[in-house]
């Protein structure tokens, strides 16, 4: 009997010690300017925004031979604050970058994290995707103005839906309509949905009186005409869209959705020139070029010290809107 | 019915076939190993699926979704520990069956109940496309808080002898489910600040905390008095007095489960749950309930595969995901530069045919799996208790560390498996805990919904007719009792009134 359990626990340990080491992959050799073993934290569920993102981008650098051996895995949590909680306590790790994107920015305020984006060391920003105002095809409203004059005379009654928690890409883009138009964002009744695709169910059905979301999930809706969309919310006009934007129907607005990449705050001035580098060579790839086309993603691709000062006026703009919401 | 036969001649062809079936066995070990659910390894599969055409890679995924279903249910039964959500409701009856040596039957019952329920939904599929892409939008938040009313009313049927322990265990769960950021205003609530409870605890964990570990912390302080022996291994098949029982749960499941998989915001928890209530009112063995009744495992776990297949027809008609992997399937059609919606009927109509063709394949080779599986996994019981409640408290912490490797989950399961330990310590049932953490959160949602959508107005609760429909069902039920009274007598009143229910 005590023999055997001795043998057990003995074997148990070699396995719990033996095992990792084994499974980890091996050293960089820093020769070339193939980045090798990286790890790309992503802070949100399998099939999410950033999952994609983190793995398409992946796949593209490891076909283009600027990555080996990178391994994509999830660490959802609290709109992404438990992955940059994660990412910031990982000071000096060069081998880890983390996917995120505006709706980062805004979970950071509204689940009161003790970690700040601007303590992370940006990378790249990559790409952007416009917000669409949207209604449906039964819908009352059927341009921008009259949308807002409704809106105006009765923010209880005409209800926005969006995609996203309170905090979220979805929310703020209503929220900075509103504020433009001169209604008090707390008096802008938001009903957030478990993503997109509920809130399509809602706009569709006419239960929300106008929904704000990603074009991206919404192409084909509005193709076969059970959509109607009153604006956009870049700066430019969308391909295959047929709707004005936002300043061109009188809102003086520039919204876009965008995801980039952040690393571990202190990594080494090396480690970052070489993940900089890396995904500025991604953009190159033909890859890429066929990922973005494949997803309907704009490239806006800004790196290092760009993305720093993008990301700093972005959590300026999302801190105060929340301020005005008691969020912040 | 041209297109369909078209999609069973691309879906019969050597390399779909072969892809199916390696589809339903990866998504079966998914099922039965803890910790990564088909949405995570559909995930992980997606980067390798690239190369391939996408027919090919949709068979395969739909494989594991299916497969995932069946397996989920396997440790659910033998070990009391669900790997995901929609198998929760399994372990209700499927654990006690199990430990009175007729694991293998509810194996069985479980798999064949899959196969007709996931079989029924696919012809739904077939049949009900078009009608279901064009009403499921109209059912709002009022529609589903009335449906969670009606949960809520028939959780009294699973509160067990004592109602004031039923009823504290109920609170006991709603307040579990209480936990994590408001998601209507982003407020925290019993977070105590902690960036890990901010999304709430995950049902699975609470289900296996509750379940497993408590259930194994009990065992232990009781087994140096009881004695030694191991779990019986009964008869491997069912027999006709079992078959009698349960082929009408079997056809029930779908009528319960299609629809809701099929709506917005449905899921897999809420129709199982409603499903076993149901075979519990209307089983000849109510006092069997809760001690491991066959019509329990049979209903729900139909009703799980049928939802699966409901939860296909949105996504596939309106690009709506409804549950985790039909999200992670929709990005994946995104990577092949294909927009589920409207429109893929038309433009992608063979890939579409093929896919339901692959459903029908993979579930029959999944019951061909799962039958002769079921007594051999029965057999994992005959080992001693002790290593038994050590491998499930593995399984348990692996699951729950797997989830996010994060181990504040396993610190979290460690606390709810001592609450699920001091709950059976005190007579208070654990079910109801359980039906609270599943049905609180989205009651209070549709509910918050329904008059944010009124901007506040009371009557924002009953402005649909479905909704209305609902409450007149659920003021009949309360009602009946007083109903009953002015009604002629039945000739005979043999049923038994007293409900025992031990969980």
């Amino acid at each position: 009997m005590s023999v055997k359990v001795w043998v057990a626990v003995a074997t148990a340990l070699l396995a719990v010690l033996l095992v990792p080491p084994l499974l980890t992959p091996g050293a960089d050799s820093g020769e070339t300017n193939q980045v090798r073993a990286l790890r790309v934290l992503v802070p949100n569920a399998p099939g999410g925004g950033y999952d994609i993102t983190a793995r398409t981008a992946a796949k593209a650098m490891e076909d283009a031979d600027l990555l080996r051996n990178a391994e994509v895995f999830n660490l959802p949590g609290a709109g992404g604050t438990v992955g940059l909680g994660r990412t910031v306590g990982e000071r000096g790790n060069g081998k880890l970058i983390m996917s995120m994107g505006l709706g980062v920015v805004g979970a950071v305020y509204t689940n009161k994290s003790p970690n700040s984006l601007l303590d992370t060391t940006p990378i790249a920003k990559l790409i952007e995707e416009p917000d669409i105002v949207v209604v449906a095809k039964d819908s009352p409203y059927t341009s921008m103005q009259q949308l807002v004059d409704a809106w105006k005379a009765n923010p209880g009654t005409v209800t926005v839906g969006g995609g996203s928690a309170p905090g979220g890409p979805d929310h703020l883009a209503p929220m900075l309509i509103a504020k433009a138009v001169g209604l008090e964002p707390k008096t802008v009744n938001y009903i957030p949905f478990d993503g997109g695709g509920e809130l399509l169910a809602s706009v569709l059905g006419g239960k929300v009186a106008f929904g704000v979301s990603g074009v991206g999930e919404y192409r084909d809706q509005i193709q076969a005409g059970t959509l109607r969309v009153l604006a956009v919310t870049s700066k430019d006009r969308i391909e295959g869209v047929d709707a004005p934007t936002l300043q061109q129907s009188g809102v003086d607005v520039e919204f876009t959705n965008w995801r980039g990449i952040v690393a571990p705050p202190g990594i080494s001035p090396t480690d970052r020139a070489k993940l900089v580098e890396v995904f500025q060579n991604l953009q190159k790839t033909p890859q890429w070029e066929e990922a973005l086309q494949r997803n309907g993603w704009t490239d806006a691709f800004a790196p290092g010290d760009e993305f720093g000062t993008f990301l700093e006026n972005e959590n300026k703009r999302v801190a105060t809107v929340l301020k005005d919401l008691g969020l912040a | 019915m041209e297109q369909l036969l078209d999609g069973f001649a691309t879906a019969l062809t050597p390399t779909h076939l072969l892809l199916a079936a390696v589809g339903v066995l990866l998504g079966t070990a998914i099922g039965v190993l803890p910790g990564i659910g088909p949405a995570m390894a559909v995930a992980l599969l997606l980067p390798v699926t690239y190369g391939m055409e996408p027919t090919g890679a949709f068979i395969m995924f739909a494989g594991i979704y299916y497969g995932g279903m069946f397996g989920g249910s396997t440790t659910s039964i033998l070990l009391n520990t669900p790997g995901e959500s929609a198998a929760v409701v399994a372990a209700f009856e499927g654990n006690p069956m199990a430990r009175k040596g007729r694991g293998a039957q509810a194996l069985a019952a479980a798999a064949i109940g899959h196969f007709t329920g996931g079989i029924i939904g696919t012809i739904l599929i077939v049949l009900l496309a078009p009608f279901v892409a064009k009403h499921a939008v109209d059912i709002g938040a009022p529609d589903l808080f009335a449906v969670m009313v009606l949960a809520f009313i028939a959780v009294t049927s699973v509160l067990g002898a004592s109602r004031i322990r039923g009823f504290a265990s109920l609170l006991i769960g709603l307040t579990l489910g209480l936990v994590g950021l408001d998601e209507m205003t982003g407020q925290q609530r019993l977070t105590f600040g902690s960036l890990h409870l901010a999304d709430g605890i995950d049902i699975v964990v609470v289900a296996v905390a509750l379940f497993a570990v408590g259930e194994a912390l009990w065992v232990a302080a009781h087994l140096r008095r009881k004695p030694f022996e191991p779990i019986p291994v009964g008869r491997p098949w069912l027999s006709k007095a079992d078959l009698k029982r349960t082929w009408k749960p079997w056809l029930r499941g779908p009528v319960i489960g299609f629809p809701f998989g099929a709506i917005p915001a449905g899921g897999a928890e809420i129709p199982t749950f409603l499903s076993y209530v149901t075979e519990k009112r209307l089983s000849k063995h109510k006092d069997e309930f809760g001690k491991g009744a066959i019509e329990g495992v049979a209903g729900p776990e139909s009703t799980a595969s049928a939802s699966a297949a409901g939860t296909l027809v949105t996504m596939l008609t309106l690009g709506l995901p409804t549950t985790a992997v039909a999200a992670v399937m929709l990005a994946a059609f995104q990577q092949y530069g294909i927009q589920p919606g409207p429109l893929l009927f038309q433009r992608e109509s063979g890939l579409v045919w093929a896919l339901i063709a692959s459903l029908f394949i993979g579930l029959t080779l999944l019951l061909v799996l799962n039958l002769p599986l079921a007594p051999l996994w029965a057999k994992l019981l005959r080992i001693p208790r002790p290593y038994l409640y050590a491998g499930i408290l593995f399984f348990a912490s692996v699951g729950a560390y797997a989830v996010n490797a994060d181990i504040f989950d396993l610190l979290l399961m460690f606390v709810i498996g001592l609450l699920g330990f001091g709950m059976r310590r005190y007579g208070l049932p654990v079910l109801p805990a359980i039906i609270g953490v599943i049905l609180g959160p989205a009651a209070e949602q549709q509910m918050r919904r329904s008059l944010q959508l009124s901007d506040g107005s009371l009557t924002g609760l009953v402005n649909s007719p479905m909704a209305v429909i609902i409450y007149v069902v659920i003021l009949v039920i309360l009602f009946f009792p007083l109903i009953k009274r002015f009604l002629p007598k039945p000739p005979a009143a043999a049923e038994p009134e007293r409900e025992k229910v031990d969980a």
